[in-house]
């Protein structure tokens, strides 16, 4: 668990819900001077100030310091600016120069953006899960070679081009993860969770992965093997998922729509929704 | 490199804060990067391997704070300025530099989707003989590169069982710095969770790696 209100400096909030509740602790704090929890000066520089004025000022300093430590240590490799501005500024003023200099079609990147969004996502990963549960052939070619076998549905390509199903049973429970980056099989489940990216998950998967389920809801008995896929190549796991108890009248299309993106990471099983009854 | 990225194993980062109702892209800004990361990667001036590592060396403290997209704008950023595609002043400016030409995207709209279907094959169709094979005790080799390496640290020293021989693929450690492809057997291998964790760890539980026969020793 997290420990808050404290002057020790806990845990990794992730940085996207970062945000929110800096602002909600600024309101909060208007009175108080110092307030620790990790990221200290930027927050206590923050009540003083805004945080645009805040972020241009310390840039300007930070990039200074940067320089001053770069004459200093001529082979030093870190080339990255310290202190970011708004990401949407740079992003669009990045976008626009590489639109003006003709290195990008800015109409590519809408597709590219509205195939990720609309097309490519988890609907594909259970319509293969499905299949795999109603067809024991399908199964087995799926297992033997996933590649081929997900391609006879139409998915793979950019990020699943070697995948790998692993099945999990009574016995057996496999979960993802990414510990050294965001490593996920775009063709099948479409762009990672930011949760799968974080440092939490990529973090303790591999050695408290028990305790991982458990915040996920899953309590699994001391018999069940965990296998945890730590994905350090370019090989992509997809999770098959045990089929419910009481499922065994549903079609391809009811079966697909049981399948959530979780349990395909591994982090979930498969359940029936209370009335739906075989 | 035993950078902060290298995370499996610790601990203390807080729980995991999974959102129901996670829209792909939460932000435009996100959207945007993420495909410019995508239609950048086709001007072929990097390799998967080489953005992975941008990202690597953002600092510590920095990679901790960032959002995972700022990281790849970061990235990108980087590897830009390093490739001479852009300056610095133009990217600081947002601006082309007087006199600079204008080229003309090598990815269009319409090649987007084969781009996606085709993907980028990390396999190799060489002829290179695999040093271990599945069913053998292997150690993961005590090695601290100062570069890129797929070895997370928690496997380094260990004990493992070659599970399965995947086929000869690019070796990332060498490919992200440009040092050539260096193609040989990538294999999957079980660590016991008592291996790597100690007594504590569930006796049944393992964690498999994906290693390249350059990470494995024969034990």
């Amino acid at each position: 668990m997290r420990r808050r209100g404290s002057r020790r400096v806990t845990g990794i909030v992730e940085p996207e819900k970062r945000g929110l509740r800096q602002k909600q602790k600024i309101r909060a704090l208007s009175a108080v001077q110092v307030y620790y929890d990790g990221r200290t000066a930027e927050r206590v520089h923050v009540m003083k100030t805004s945080r645009r004025d805040f972020i241009a000022n310390a840039g300007a300093a930070a990039a200074a310091m940067h320089d001053l430590a770069h004459a200093q240590e001529p082979e030093h490799e870190h080339e990255h600016s310290l202190v970011p501005s708004d990401p949407a500024l740079r992003v669009k003023s990045l976008e626009s120069l590489l639109v003006e200099k003709g290195l990008v079609d800015p109409a590519a990147l809408d597709t590219l953006i509205d195939t990720y969004e609309r097309k490519i996502g988890p609907r594909n990963g259970a319509q293969v899960v499905a299949r795999a549960w109603l067809d024991p052939t399908y199964k087995r070619r799926l297992l033997a070679n996933a590649d081929s076998a997900i391609a006879e549905l139409g998915y793979g390509g950019q990020q699943g081009e070697h995948m790998v199903v692993v099945e999990n049973t009574p016995k057996v429970h496999n979960m993802v993860v990414c510990t050294l980056c965001s490593c996920y099989p775009w063709p099948v489940l479409g762009l990672p969770p930011v949760w799968y990216k974080s440092a939490p998950y990529r973090s303790r998967s591999v050695i408290d992965p028990r305790g991982v389920l458990r915040e996920f809801g899953l309590e699994l008995p001391e018999d069940v093997e965990i296998r945890v896929h730590d994905s350090t190549a370019e090989l992509r796991y997809l999770v098959l998922p045990e089929r419910p108890a009481g499922s065994e009248k549903l079609n391809e299309e009811e079966l697909a729509a049981l399948v959530t993106r979780d349990s395909m990471i591994g982090v979930a099983k498969v359940t029936l929704p209370p009335g739906v009854h075989a | 490199m035993n950078g902060v990225h290298d995370m499996g194993g610790m601990q203390d980062m807080g729980p995991i804060q999974a959102d129901k109702n996670e829209p792909v892209f939460r932000e435009r800004w996100e959207a945007r990067i993420f495909a410019m990361n995508r239609a950048m990667g086709a001007w072929r001036k990097w390799n998967l391997d080489a953005s992975r590592h941008e990202r690597e060396l953002i600092p510590p403290a920095e990679y901790l704070r960032m959002s995972y997209y700022e990281k790849w704008l970061s990235g990108l950023v980087e590897l830009l300025a390093k490739s001479g595609l852009v300056t610095r002043a133009e990217i600081e400016s947002g601006t082309p530099e007087a006199g600079s030409s204008r080229a003309t995207p090598p990815l269009t709209a319409e090649m987007v989707p084969a781009m996606i279907a085709r993907g980028t094959p990390a396999n190799r169709d060489v002829p290179v003989a695999a040093r271990f094979k599945a069913g053998q005790r292997v150690r993961g080799r005590n090695i601290n590169p100062t570069g890129h390496t797929r070895l997370p640290r928690y496997a380094r020293g260990k004990l493992g069982t070659v599970e399965r021989d995947h086929g000869v693929f690019v070796f990332p450690d060498t490919n992200a710095h440009f040092q050539g492809e260096k193609p040989q057997h990538l294999y999957s291998v079980r660590f016991a969770a008592r291996e790597l964790w100690g007594d504590a760890a569930a006796p049944r539980d393992a964690v498999y790696v994906n290693l390249w026969d350059d990470h494995l020793e024969p034990a």
